[in-house]
């Protein structure tokens, strides 16, 4: 499935990192990361566990602030506002209108449990868009059904599998209509066999195009066949990036070749990341 | 001087009449703590440290003295200051307010026990402040803990024999005043104990069958992951 649209060269990027720097302590995650995302653009992450790649996605979101550097999500600042001509801290009410135009969907699906499915995908229409509680509903169980759980609108999420749970996940935060959507890793607490039907749910949103992606993932031939482009991550620091086929296939730095070939050894049986590393 | 079982059931009908009493500042004062102990909890947990300290430090004073300590303090020193309340406002405030330090800090166990994706996802999708706490934190957390409260429940109830340091007429206060009319203690003391007995145990044994009842919810909840 080819799912990739043109992405406007030009366009003002829809996402802008500047200079971003996140420390733990005196542990540098990130350094000094430059990015731009253009509206649409699928981007996907790739690196070693602890590169920073989890960090920058959730710098986005607002879960955790920068040390240093700054973050523009349509041309407005993220984690700062303008008051009397001065750049200050963004207070609750402007991180509340600037995130609204970010989506997240998690490793481990952080569905409400005490709230049926139509609930959990509903509830921030309701109560952050305000839309009529009907209206609300309508456009819920429509976005249910693009991912396949029209059935299950009244389960509770403990009644489900991981893959449902997790395309119910993806159907809260699409309902939103984010401009940009980060996934981190969003197949890796899924038993094998489920990972299929979650990669096809995010490749057919991906496919209608409008909607930015930020993809964390360890699945290499998911990444090539969704993402624009490709940004490899070591070391708090983005090391090489490019088209898919350049990244997977013509590696140029050491650390990106030793980490695909370490990548290849421990699936060293699986076809597809083989075909994804390209080395059939 | 032995068992009387002629006395003993001629003086039952006047113990019974001191339940209610017992019954009502157990319930009111309980009612109260609960009410007490959410904002107490949510204060504590507060990162506005003129908050957090001051209610920290009082509840920390209150939970680490005696209950009949403070009870004499309201009944007998407070009407200095112009605070006059009745032996059953006292005995309901005292006991309430001296509880709910402790459920405050049930409350705090079961909100620190909601995962963190919670509030990830509650942040992801925009939620303000407050939605987040009704209708994703508070939801999740007051449930687990109503074992707990039960078990609270009881102890108060079983401390009702202190509110008669304050004159408060219930069931101990009772017993006392009919063995020193007939100076037969050994009938109305038994019996008290056999009447907490009857009340308590029952309650104990409905609040493990909530909690045994809770547990499997929880269980189920949790092998099908979250
Ligand atoms: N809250 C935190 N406190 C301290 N250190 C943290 C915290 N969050 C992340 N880190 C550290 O930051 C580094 C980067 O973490 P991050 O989760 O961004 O990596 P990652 O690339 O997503 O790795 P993985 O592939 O394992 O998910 C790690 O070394 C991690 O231990
Ligand atoms: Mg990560």
């Amino acid at each position: 499935m080819d799912v990739k649209r043109k992405v406007e060269e030009s366009a003002p990027p829809i996402v802008r990192y500047k200079g971003i720097s996140k420390a733990y302590g005196d542990h540098q995650v990130l350094d000094h990361i430059d990015l731009d995302i253009r509206p649409g653009e699928k981007i996907a992450l790739i690196g070693p566990s602890g590169s920073g790649k989890t960090t920058l996605a959730r710098l986005l979101m607002t879960l955790e602030k920068p040390t240093s550097g700054t973050i523009e999500v349509n041309g407005e600042q993220l984690w700062h506002m303008e008051r009397k001509g001065k750049l200050v801290e963004a207070d609750e009410k402007h991180l509340h209108r600037v995130r609204g135009q970010i989506g997240m969907v998690f490793q481990h699906f952080n569905l409400f449990p005490h709230m049926n499915i139509i609930r959990n995908v509903m509830e921030a229409l309701v109560h952050v868009q305000k839309l009529p509680k009907a209206e609300a509903e309508a456009r819920s169980l429509e976005m249910l059904e693009r991912v396949g759980l029209k059935d299950r609108t009244h389960h509770y999420p403990s009644q489900l599998s991981g893959g449902q749970k997790q395309r119910v996940a993806i159907a809260r935060a699409l309902v939103m209509q984010p401009r940009i959507m980060l996934f981190d890793e969003v197949t890796s607490a899924l038993d094998p066999e489920l990972v299929g039907e979650v990669l096809d749910v995010i490749k057919n949103v991906a496919s209608e195009g409008e909607m930015a992606m930020m993809l964390i993932t360890h699945e290499m031939d998911f990444a090539r066949d969704i993402a624009d482009r490709v940004l490899f991550t070591d070391g708090g620091r983005i090391v090489e990036q490019g088209p898919p086929e350049q990244i997977l296939e013509h590696p140029r730095s050491e650390r990106l070749k030793l980490f695909l070939a370490r990548f290849r050894r421990h699936f060293g049986d699986s076809a597809d990341v083989m075909t994804a590393v390209g080395l059939e | 001087m032995w068992w009387d079982w002629n006395y003993a059931w001629s003086i039952v009908p006047e113990l019974l009449r001191a339940i209610p009493i017992t019954l009502a500042a157990t319930l009111e004062g309980f009612v109260l703590a609960c009410l007490l102990g959410l904002p107490m909890a949510l204060a504590k947990r507060s990162q506005l440290r003129w908050l957090s300290w001051p209610v920290t430090a009082i509840a920390e004073f209150i939970r680490c003295t005696p209950l009949i300590i403070q009870l004499f303090f309201y009944y007998y020193a407070l009407p200095s200051f112009g605070i006059v309340m009745s032996a059953m406002t006292t005995g309901v405030i005292g006991l309430g307010l001296h509880y709910s330090t402790y459920l405050a800090e049930v409350y705090r166990s079961g909100i620190d026990s909601v995962p963190r994706g919670q509030w990830e996802a509650s942040r992801a999708l925009n939620f303000s402040r407050g939605h987040t706490w009704l209708r994703i934190v508070l939801p999740q957390s007051v449930p687990p803990t109503i074992p707990v409260m039960g078990n609270y429940l009881i102890v108060m109830f079983k401390e009702t024999p202190t509110l008669s340091a304050i004159t408060l007429v219930e069931l101990l206060t009772t017993a006392k005043n009919i063995g020193s009319q007939s100076f037969r203690y050994l009938e109305a003391f038994t019996l008290v104990g056999i009447l907490f007995l009857i009340m308590s145990y029952p309650s104990a044994w409905l609040v493990r069958k909530l909690e045994v009842h809770l547990g499997r919810r929880e269980r189920r909840a949790a092998s099908h992951g979250r």
